[in-house]
């Protein structure tokens, strides 16, 4: 047999979802639900993720939309969430998915979020891309991950161009905030982008 | 103030009947060379029934974030294509989508003439600030026909397909309000 083909089972029992400072885990609706609550009540974080107008949701509104997706997720088998963990208390400090993949193309769209402004700056959101990129690249098996981020989120453009993101596409004035015209950037990175950068 | 936005020089906006777009909808599915310009998902074929009731749905919902109009050509006023707009309102984006579904009228300016008539509505009607588009590499065509309607190159989303055991990029193309009125103003002023 090809050496190169010989199966190392401890690749297998390498966790998947477990960094070194948080790790990947499922939704707690209850708790969970109370503090994402919080988090937007504070404009800016859904300011940073997406183009709706922020709204502070109730834990009732949060926990509705915990089951929005994770229906989704069952039913149309096209995306994936995780909340992100801290390893020392288990706390809840963000969320982050794949979603809209094409199977047949092979490609996603990842979103990071970390809630909690004193959270940020920690290293927590750039240990979850990494895991999630592995997990979309070596389970999911995807050839092209795409995210966007407003040219105004400074501290994202940075976690994914140190990750290995191509800026692809910049969409001219497509934001309004604050009075003010933003451009949208499209962030993109292949497989073997992902590969080469890889350390082992 | 007079003139009628749903007219344009070869084709007219119209809103038909889910009975009609089911099938018309139907038919133009049996054309898998179509669906692959139109749309990145496997082609499906659906009845003229399941398409009919997709477009029942709609009539039960407000139309607040979508703008669709069925494509007509003006000589015999025969049903050629759709286009398709959805709006973010906050952000004064949109995103486009145009198929004509009757391949005769493939390279003759109708596509082009509905895309105008479109961004002509986008930015008088819809007052938006931009209009956005994605086009599959392998499609010159439409490629050519969005820039002589006035979108500009943004950039691409490299390596995005997988067709025919090939690699291709999509197209993302925009047109600012401001691009528009340069080329446009006479359309006001009339």
């Amino acid at each position: 047999m090809d050496e190169s083909m010989k199966v190392n089972i401890q690749d297998f029992e390498r966790p998947l979802f477990v960094g070194k400072l948080i790790c990947l885990a499922p939704i707690d609706r209850e708790k969970d639900a109370e503090i994402e609550s919080k988090w937007t009540h504070d404009a800016s974080y859904q300011r940073m993720l997406d183009t709706e107008p922020a709204r502070p949701l109730s834990p009732a509104q949060v926990k509705k939309k915990y089951a929005a997706i994770e229906k989704e997720m069952e039913e149309e088998k096209n995306r994936y969430y995780f909340t992100i963990r801290t390893l020392e208390e288990d706390r809840l400090v963000g969320f982050t998915r794949i979603a809209w993949i094409s199977w047949s193309h092979g490609y996603g769209a990842i979103q990071i979020g970390v809630g909690d402004p004193n959270d940020r700056r920690k290293g927590y959101g750039q240990e979850a891309l990494k895991l999630l990129l592995r997990f979309a690249f070596q389970e999911v098996n995807l050839h092209r991950i795409n995210a966007q981020v407003p040219e105004y989120n400074r501290a994202a453009m940075n976690m994914f161009k140190k990750a290995g993101f191509v800026e692809d596409v910049r969409r001219r004035e497509a934001l309004n905030r604050e009075g003010k015209r933003w451009d949208m950037i499209h962030l993109g990175l292949l497989r073997d982008e992902w590969e080469s950068n890889l350390i082992p | 103030m007079n003139k009628n936005i749903f007219r344009g020089d070869l084709v007219r906006f119209t809103a038909e009947d889910p009975e009609v777009m089911g099938k018309t909808f139907s038919k133009w599915d049996r054309d898998s060379g179509f669906k692959r310009l139109l749309d990145d998902a496997p082609p499906m074929m659906w009845s003229s029934e399941k398409s009919k009731e997709w477009f029942e749905k709609d009539l039960e919902k407000e139309q607040n974030h979508s703008f669709f109009f069925m494509v007509r050509e003006l000589e015999e006023d025969k049903l050629i294509g759709f286009v398709d707009l959805w709006v973010s309102w906050s952000q004064g984006d949109a995103w486009v989508g145009i198929g004509l579904g009757e391949r005769d009228y493939w390279g003759n300016g109708y596509g082009t003439d509905a895309m105008r008539l479109m961004l002509r509505y986008a930015f008088t009607e819809l007052n938006l600030h931009r209009v956005t588009l994605g086009v599959f590499e392998y499609n010159t065509r439409a490629q050519q026909s969005y820039k002589k309607a006035g979108f500009t190159l943004e950039g691409r989303l490299r390596s995005e397909l997988l067709r025919q055991g090939k690699r291709w990029d999509i197209l993302i193309m925009g047109i600012l309000r401001e691009e528009w009125l340069e080329t446009n103003r006479q359309l006001l002023e009339n």
